[in-house]
């Protein structure tokens, strides 16, 4: 068995690996979905549209049940706190996700043009809504979050919604909106030729431009006026988790501190502008793969950045400091830690690799000759 | 202190999206498998048709699919949202079986049954058969790790509390994974998907015959389905007797509860047919009773004792007694004012730390607690018996006239006759619906049976909630109402649509449809 310090370091990257893989894989396909009443003008363009993340917008959501999984079995104080404090965020993510499955299956198998349009806002709602909140919510995150634990470690949000939607948070959520439109862009640029292509390309250059904005913009913002959290009592790694027994200072710039310990991780922001610099050129240059492989740098870059810049902290908290849930003592024990980090070991490279095989088997673009030839099976 | 309406409101959200969840799960389950056998015929015998019924079958099983996915969706996070507490106290344990679903089996699933609808044209036979089997076994090998986490919870072993973490912690991930009580719940539930799956292509299948549409489509289609929901209806019954044996073994108050068992009978018990409980009274009128079947059926035994409601009332009363000890221990030791003696008293009370914290719903402080207060706790541990006694009785009436319509199915089948019988065919149609019905009076009985508990013996419902408001729950509940219902309503439009259709959907050009208009 892996030590118990090790464990939850690894749990912290691979928390981190599940919620790139949400971004790069399910993240392509909201992408896709928020531009599809924009890039497809008529409904064969829009069924092209569909039926490019059709074969594999599913498999592709199960990265992010997986990752709500994982948070429940690796950070269940984070599963718990989080998920009941931001109550109606979630709710409004999982009402907007109801449309895609249904919106997907359900939308060709009507003729009515009133009904496909119907299901096209749907889909575009089931790839926008979710997209901006999780912007939203890791700018609150970077923020602080009012809560505290009762003695028993009940935890109690003493927040509202409203109070979620700052300013701050919401460019945030414009990070997070533009850069799974940009990740959409690109991939639909890959699957698609001819009107689709070209107005896939016109909102990669878009998305992929106010990306870097907004990011640069939340990063002069973090470092000009949010500030940090940082534990003063000592830290044992190994220690039992009890979010309870330390004590916590918020500290302006400390959000910094990570970097400025080892300049090594500048990278990771730098990974960010990079990712997207390459994403914009190749788009611009008509080379989809390397615009896809570009953005999906930029989300290892982006969601990176946030959680290196708060590590070890998770969900710092703003009115009672010394409950923010850590790396260190939000964690669940070291046997499922240990159970888990395999079961991740295991799994995950076979993921990928079936992942891989579906996608080689459905290659090619998405032609309208295609959608005619298929149009009783086809989304 | 959580405010009870909150708790009576979370649980009315769960229940009600759970059992809205559960009205897709059981056709997929069943229907995968369908696809698979029908899949599989095709691939062997080279017939057109049997991959028209495969991919028929399959539209039906997608439309079905679609809602199992956007309704599973709000189970995933459910726990956090609304049952924060019980996500804290138990998440280390419970969490490690939903993580693992995700990662070995909703991926394969969800992966693959894009290619099934997608890949008929870019996979060869051998390739896209087995997708389907995969899609399948993925299905199915999501119900083994959902049931793990559901029967941690009637059956919590393979685990022991941590006062330092405050929480339930892992000892055992074996005694977890071949938890018998899991095993017991899973073989049972999938195989009532099995009947389910089977009944509907069969129902559906019988109305084309009666309509005298499609008839080779159809007659083919009947066949399977007989053969396989024969195989299935069979082991749904002698696999519950399994899953009943289990909760004789793990849970006591449920079974007396569902037998309407007030006072413990003399080895081997009677089974009550038929009686009217009264949980007011605390009695039974009108009792129908069969001599020592409950005893021989429950403990497979003819000498092993049942206990009553009011026995296990008793014995509760004393576990809430040396619980209340724990629970006041367990708070000197949060708050770092234990003693040796606390810490004693703590680690020789533990076991029924849960038996205390039922006291938690009358008084904050345990150690004051009043002999009324043990007295209505210890009521409170037993859940409500007309509903369980109902409940269960109607659940496995189905089960055997299940049972009865596939064996006259298979039996008509075998001498291929079945088309000829009309009674049958609506017998076969009118029965669509009833699979969904005893299917969810099973959850029922399983959950509101494990009452006044989410983790049987180990954390009381009334205590795993979230903190949340009463109009957050009233706004939540309204919303998924909303959501569900205008789903449902779409689900069953399309599904009726295309049932009504009939293979002609296709397009192929050799259906009803089609070749009328032609």
């Amino acid at each position: 068995m892996l030590d118990y310090e090790t464990l939850k370091i690894i749990w912290w990257l691979l928390v981190g690996v599940l919620l790139l893989g949400f971004a790069v894989m399910d993240g392509h396909d909201m992408g896709v979905g928020t531009l599809l009443p924009f890039v497809g003008k008529d409904d064969v363009e829009r069924r092209v549209v569909i039926n490019t993340v059709g074969p594999h917008w599913d498999g592709n959501q199960v990265w992010f049940i997986t990752a709500g999984g994982a948070i429940f079995a690796a950070w269940p104080l984070v599963y718990a706190t989080a998920f009941s404090g931001f109550y109606w965020a979630m709710l409004a993510v999982l009402w907007a996700l109801f449309f895609r499955p249904v919106g997907f299956d359900y939308r060709s198998k009507v003729a009515d043009p009133r009904w496909r349009t119907a299901w096209d806002w749907g889909l575009f709602v089931g790839g926008a809504v979710p997209a901006l909140i999780f912007g939203v919510a890791f700018g609150n995150l970077l923020q602080g979050v009012p809560f505290h634990f009762e003695a028993n470690l009940m935890p109690v949000y003493t927040g509202t919604f409203w109070a979620l939607l700052n300013p701050f948070a919401l460019l945030a959520g414009v990070v997070s909106l533009a850069m799974l439109t940009f990740h959409g862009a690109n991939y639909l640029m890959i699957r698609t030729e001819g009107a689709v292509y070209q107005r896939a390309r016109t909102a990669s250059l878009i998305f992929g431009g106010l990306m870097l904005a907004a990011f640069a913009g939340a990063g002069l913002w973090v470092t000009a006026g949010i500030p940090g959290y940082v534990i003063t009592s000592p830290v044992d790694p190994a220690a039992l988790p009890n979010p309870l027994d330390k004590t916590v200072v918020v500290e302006a710039g400390a959000w910094l501190s990570n970097f400025a310990a080892q300049p090594l991780l500048w990278l990771v922001p730098g990974a960010g502008f990079i990712g997207g610099l390459i994403g914009l050129v190749m788009a611009r240059v008509d080379r989809p793969v390397l615009a896809f492989v570009g953005s999906a740098v930029a989300e290892l870059g982006i969601i990176g950045t946030a959680g290196v810049a708060m590590f070890p902290f998770i969900m710092p908290s703003s009115s009672d400091p010394r409950s923010s849930l850590t790396v260190w003592d939000s964690v669940s024990s070291h046997l499922t830690l240990d159970i888990m980090f395999w079961a991740a070991l295991i799994f995950t490279p076979i993921v990928i690799s079936y992942t891989a095989w579906a996608y080689r088997k459905m290659a090619g673009k998405v032609t309208p000759a295609f959608i005619e030839a298929n149009d009783h099976s086809a989304y | 202190m959580i405010d009870p309406s909150v708790v009576d409101l979370s649980r009315l959200q769960f229940a009600a999206t759970a059992f809205y969840h559960f009205l897709f799960v059981p056709l997929t389950l069943g229907l995968s498998f369908l696809l698979a056998i029908m899949e599989t015929t095709y691939v062997m015998t080279g017939k057109e048709i049997y991959r028209d019924m495969t991919q028929f079958w399959g539209k039906l099983f997608g439309i079905n699919f679609a809602l199992g996915v956007t309704t599973g969706i709000t189970m995933e996070f459910q726990f956090g949202t609304n049952w924060a507490y019980y996500s804290h106290y138990v998440g280390d344990i419970f969490g490690a079986p939903l993580a693992i679903e995700g990662l070995m089996a909703f991926f394969l699933e969800s992966t693959f049954i894009g290619l099934f609808f997608f890949g008929w044209n870019k996979l060869s036979r051998r390739e896209h058969l087995v997708i389907t089997y995969l899609t399948a076994i993925g299905s199915n090998l999501s119900a083994v790790w959902i049931l793990i986490a559901n029967g941690w919870m009637q059956n919590p072993i393979g685990s022991e509390f941590s006062w330092v973490t405050m929480r339930m912690e892992m000892s055992s991930f074996w005694d977890l994974l071949f938890n018998p009580a899991a095993q017991a719940k899973f073989v049972h539930t999938v195989s009532a998907g099995y009947v389910t799956g089977s009944l509907f292509v069969l129902g559906i299948s019988s109305w084309y015959l009666l309509k005298g549409r499609d008839i080779e489509f159809a007659k083919r289609s009947f066949r399977i389905a007989a053969a396989f929901g024969f195989a299935s209806a069979l082991s749904v019954i002698v696999l519950g007797d399994e899953s009943g044996y289990a909760v004789t073994e793990h849970q006591q108050t449920k079974l007396a509860a569902m037998e309407g068992m007030w006072q413990t009978e003399p080895a081997p018990a009677p089974f009550t047919l038929f009686a009217i409980p009264d949980d007011e009274t605390r009695s039974n009128s009108a009792e129908i009773k069969i001599p020592y079947a409950l005893g021989l059926i429950a403990t497979r035994s003819a000498t092993k004792v049942l206990p009553g409601i009011d026995q296990l009332e008793q014995q509760a009363a004393e576990r809430i007694g040396r619980g209340a000890l724990a629970v006041a221990a367990l708070e000197q030791l949060r708050a770092k004012t234990a003693d040796a003696a606390a810490k004693a008293v703590f680690e020789a009370n533990k076991a029924d730390l849960g038996y205390g914290l039922l006291l938690k719903k009358y008084t904050a402080d345990v150690a004051q607690a009043t002999p009324d207060m043990i007295a209505q706790a210890a009521r409170d541990a037993i859940p409500r018996v007309a509903p369980m006694f109902w409940t269960f009785r109607i659940m496995v009436a189905l089960g055997f006239l299940f049972l009865v319509l596939f064996a006259l199915s298979f039996w008509y089948s075998a001498r291929n006759t079945f088309h000829e019988k009309r009674w049958l065919l609506k017998w076969a149609v009118w029965f669509i619906p009833l699979p969904w019905i005893a299917s969810e009076m099973g959850w029922f009985v399983a959950e509101y049976g494990r009452q006044p508990w989410t983790i049987y013996g180990v954390l009381p419902t009334h205590l795993s909630t979230s903190t949340l408001s009463a109009g957050s729950l009233y706004g939540s509940i309204a919303g998924f109402m909303f959501f569900y219902t205008g789903l449902l309503v779409v689900e069953l439009f399309l599904m009726f649509k295309y049932a009504r259709l009939g293979p002609s959907s296709l397009g192929v050009g050799r259906y009803h449809f089609e070749t009328a208009a032609a």
